[in-house]
């Protein structure tokens, strides 16, 4: 490494550490934004030493320096426009797209060296490591299941699981040949090699994402997330950048933390989820109740009475919230109850929304404050306080179910709305969450059913508790 | 295994304890934005794209390094500015419905000076230089 390489490494690393401290902001709202400008100083530090780099280097021709800047300015508008015109609701969308071009570009950085390599005398041989192999392996997965994983969210592929005969076999078989065709391209230079691995992964990675249910999104997207980490990490060693490998190491670990949490969270295992096979859609079927109508229907009026004198009132919003784009209307009702001096709080379990912490910031918009957003561990001792347990669009993640053994959701973490001294739940109909069971929280004697669309419920209990208490 | 090789391997492996130290205290409120931020930090491969494409000289390359650096570019602009957008809806307070649409948030109310230490105490006094 010569000096004035060594020094740009130097600056590289000043850059990485730019990350580091901006990652270490975020644990607080408070200080968030400023974590978020210092990693960005930091990425424009290592975009100046770049150049530098690139100048020093000297060998970029007129047409590399039209093609380069060109495909940046023409990225940085499509990654401006999509940023600043996204609904809050379409962010996993988003960021799975986001995922998807970085992974891309980190297999592209390899699948370009290969090629480099060997159009140039001297073929491929010991510039070829296992890193390359893996960056165009990893990255092409991620590129391919992010497209997917987006097309599930945005409802240009259905949510429910595709699946069909032999989809298993083929999946592993597209392996063995990528891996396959991996090993022969470490131990001689072939384009036609590193072609089937990029179309085998390709491959694998929209038939490992197809199979997977509308429901398991969040763990699918920190999974990516960590993949296109990793991907970006392997393009590091490869071009032997500092700021790259720890860039990638730490989206790595970032979506590693993630998707362990979504996957404990849902009371999945990861294989169980990437087999795929059980994870129904967005829509619950609807099934009718029941033969025990043990359950208790009641009407906007009676649970505006609830609500308007209770003195402690935990909201529980689940994904039904942001699909009936309700959270504003429940934003407008939780301020009607404080303007009466009643004390709100929302429940927020992990996977409530299509990605870890996405029902936080649907509320957040909603101009929701976030010291009333309260964590499962934080907010479930509180529950036996509240006099009312508002459950908004949220089904198996309250089912009281899940502390015995012997249903599909046991073991599964839950927030504790049973505990409350009476519950609401609003719901457009009887129909199952997503393990599809029964919820034994709809049958419970404290429990009343307001059977409507959560928009439309919403309005009308902030409009009776107004004409209530005038 | 070549020293440059070990070096690389040692800063990955640092690398990736130290994310894990550090996002394993990100709260689950901030969940999203940390998804977004670490998805604009690996749009640091807008480096590696650019760093290819200075050996490009015919048409096979310029298409790759095209691509590699819209791909990149597109992430990490993208990336900041819609985790900017994000970050700015945490607020500690609701507040009320200005006439100007969009209420400028300020400085970031912190919690109290207590528990400010270390890196993050540094980096938010940084912030509260001026009173």
């Amino acid at each position: 490494m010569s000096g004035f390489t060594g020094n740009i490494q130097l600056v590289y690393v000043l850059a990485a550490a730019c990350f580091v401290g901006g990652l270490h902001l975020m644990n607080s709202p408070a200080t968030a934004r400023r974590g978020n400008q210092v990693s960005t100083a930091g990425m424009v530090i290592a975009g100046v030493a770049t150049l530098i780099l690139m100048i020093h280097d000297g060998t970029v021709t007129a047409t590399g320096w039209i093609v380069l800047i060109s495909g940046a300015l023409i990225g940085s508008a499509v990654g401006l426009y999509a940023a600043q015109s996204v609904q809050m609701t379409a962010m996993p969308q988003l960021v799975s797209m986001f995922n998807s071009v970085g992974g891309g570009a980190a297999a592209l950085v390899a699948i370009y060296g290969y090629i480099n390599a060997e159009s140039n005398a001297g073929g491929v041989l010991g510039t070829t490591t296992v890193f390359t192999v893996l960056d165009v392996i990893i990255g092409s997965v991620t590129f391919s299941g992010s497209i997917i994983a987006a097309g599930k969210l945005q409802g240009l592929i259905g949510g429910q699981p595709i699946i069909f005969r032999g989809s298993r076999l083929l999946n592993a078989a597209l392996a063995v040949v990528a891996i396959g065709a991996a090993a022969f391209m470490l131990s001689t230079a072939s384009l036609p090699a590193l072609l089937i691995v990029v179309l085998a992964a390709l491959a694998f990675g929209v038939m490992m994402v197809l199979p997977i249910g509308g429901a398991d999104m969040p763990v699918v997207i920190s999974l990516l997330n960590a993949f296109t980490g990793t991907a970006v990490a392997m393009a590091g060693f490869v071009i032997g950048n500092w700021a790259l490998i720890v860039a990638g190491a730490l989206v790595g670990a970032s979506g590693g933390i993630l998707t362990k949490l979504m996957a404990d969270a849902m009371n999945r295992s990861l294989v169980n989820i990437i087999v795929g096979g059980f994870g129904t859609g967005d829509s619950a079927v609807a099934v009718e109740a029941a033969a025990d109508a043990s359950i208790r229907s009641i009407a906007a009026d009676d649970a505006a009475i609830q609500l308007a004198y209770a003195s402690k009132v935990i909201i529980v919003p689940g994904y039904g919230l942001a699909a009936a784009q309700a959270q504003h209307g429940v934003a407008e009702l939780a301020k009607t109850l404080e303007e009466r001096g009643i004390e709100v709080s929302y429940a927020i379990h992990p996977v409530a929304g299509r990605m870890p912490g996405h029902m936080n910031v649907l509320l957040a918009e909603a101009n929701v404050p976030y010291p009333q957003l309260k964590e499962m561990e934080e907010i479930n001792p509180e529950f036996a306080r509240a006099d009312v347990a508002l459950v908004i669009g949220a089904n198996d993640v309250t089912n009281p179910a899940a502390r015995r053994p012997g249903s599909e959701v046991s073991g599964m973490p839950i927030l504790d709305v049973d505990q409350a001294k009476s519950i609401i739940v609003i719901k457009r109909s009887m129909g199952h969450g997503y393990a599809g069971i029964d919820n034994e929280l709809y049958s419970d004697p404290k429990t009343s059913m307001y059977f409507a669309d959560a928009k439309k419920a919403m309005a009308e209990l902030t409009a009776a508790v107004k004409t209530l208490v005038g | 295994m070549s020293t440059a090789l070990v070096t690389d391997l040692t800063i990955f492996i640092l690398a990736l304890l130290v994310g894990i130290e550090v996002i394993g205290k990100v709260p689950a409120t901030l969940h999203t934005p940390l998804m977004s931020a670490t998805n604009s930090i690996h749009g640091i491969v807008l480096a590696g794209a650019l760093l290819i494409g200075v050996t490009a000289n015919n048409l096979v390359g310029y298409i790759l390094a095209f691509i590699a650096a819209f791909f990149a570019a597109a992430n990490v602009v993208g990336g900041y500015v819609v985790t900017g957008r994000m970050l700015k809806m945490f607020r500690r307070r609701a507040v009320p419905a200005s006439p100007g649409g969009h209420a400028e948030p300020g400085v970031p109310e912190l919690d109290g000076l207590n528990g400010h230490k270390g890196l993050k105490g540094l980096l938010s006094k940084m912030d509260r230089s001026k009173p």
